[in-house]
């Protein structure tokens, strides 16, 4: 028996990137900025799609691809601001891959702006995975702290954007945006910071600014 | 939690190469991964170890090599190998850098038997 050590060097995520790159070229060629959220559960990812949803309403259309290991809620939560919404159930997968966006890709109606992709709420495994957005945001809430961004770093160094949530509830708790905002910026410079409330609409004037600009980036061919 | 799907690609690329070389037996896999790939080596090993259950890898070794983020910098031209989630370059302390090591999910070698 003849034992041959073999260098492959490959990437184990390979499909997964194909997938994302052939979803990123159809989407900028329709002009749609794609958009994936993550977080960990509760931090109120859907609830900022509801209040983009009001915000964007009659100026930029918006569809939604829900991922969520059961239940159809949040996709119903998006259709009742008249946003079109396809759910996904992953039926226990902890995070959204790019063939799972590419499956429903066709379902998404054409004529839009915006596609956003709320992935499982996890803020572990979803980071290593390229689902063909141009845009990627983490938000992270008031309540769960504002040591989390160097105990989860590989979700802020993939991402493009960190969002504050809950910053209504900022007169209640610990949480100091200075501190959360310092350790996401050192794991990750280019960070774009917002901090938002969606229910009283705080910051959410310049998050939807950054959004129209990165379409506007995008239809110009600058992406 | 997602380590079971990616070993099961691990596994893909065995197949594949196992074939293409006319191998009977995998004997040992290397892994590179960075320590901001988001996987966990434990939970790899746990995953590998029910993977190969009647596979053609069936006696053979995981070993994971981790890789610390290495970052190069723009303005001083330096590289440096930075820890605790403070990714700034560590000589002139630019925020400007780009990771070129840290994040990799690679196959790097395998031990075939024919």
């Amino acid at each position: 028996m003849t034992t041959k050590t073999l260098t492959v060097v490959r990437d184990l995520l390979a499909s997964n990137k194909q997938a994302a790159t052939a979803i990123r070229q159809e989407l900028r060629s329709r002009g749609i900025l794609g958009v994936n959220l993550l977080s960990s559960p509760g931090s109120g990812k859907t609830t900022l799609l509801e209040a983009l949803a009001d915000r964007f309403r009659d100026r930029y259309r918006m569809a939604v691809i829900e991922g969520d290991i059961e239940t159809e809620r949040d996709a119903e939560r998006i259709r009742a601001k008249g946003v079109p919404a396809r759910q996904i159930t992953t039926g226990g997968a902890c995070h959204l891959e790019a063939r799972m966006i590419g499956k429903v890709l066709g379902d998404v109606p054409a004529e839009i702006d915006f596609l956003f992709v709320e992935n499982v709420g996890n803020l572990v495994c979803p980071a290593s995975y390229d689902l063909g957005e141009d845009l990627r945001l983490v938000l992270l809430s008031t309540p769960e702290g504002d040591d989390k961004p160097a105990k989860y770093p590989a979700a802020f160094l993939s991402a493009d954007a960190f969002v504050v949530t809950k910053a209504d509830l900022l007169p209640y708790l610990p949480f100091d945006p200075a501190r959360a905002t310092a350790e996401a910026l050192a794991i990750k410079p280019a960070l774009a910071v917002f901090t938002v409330s969606a229910v009283r609409g705080d910051g959410l004037d310049a998050l939807t600014a950054y959004l129209v600009e990165a379409l506007e980036r995008l239809r110009s061919g600058r992406a | 939690m997602h380590e079971l799907s990616l070993i099961a690609s691990v596994f893909d690329v065995l197949e594949e190469q196992a074939r293409e070389h006319g191998a009977i037996r995998v004997s040992r896999v290397v892994l590179r991964i960075g320590v901001m790939s988001g996987v966990v080596p434990d939970l790899l090993e746990s995953a590998f170890e029910i993977y190969k259950k009647g596979t053609l890898a069936e006696s053979a070794r995981l070993e994971i090599i981790r890789v610390a983020v290495r970052v190069r910098c723009p303005d001083c031209g330096g590289e440096s190998v930075r820890e605790d989630s403070d990714f700034r370059c560590a000589a002139c302390g630019s925020r400007r850098v780009e990771i070129v090591e840290g994040r990799e999910l690679v196959v790097e070698t395998i031990d075939l038997e024919a």
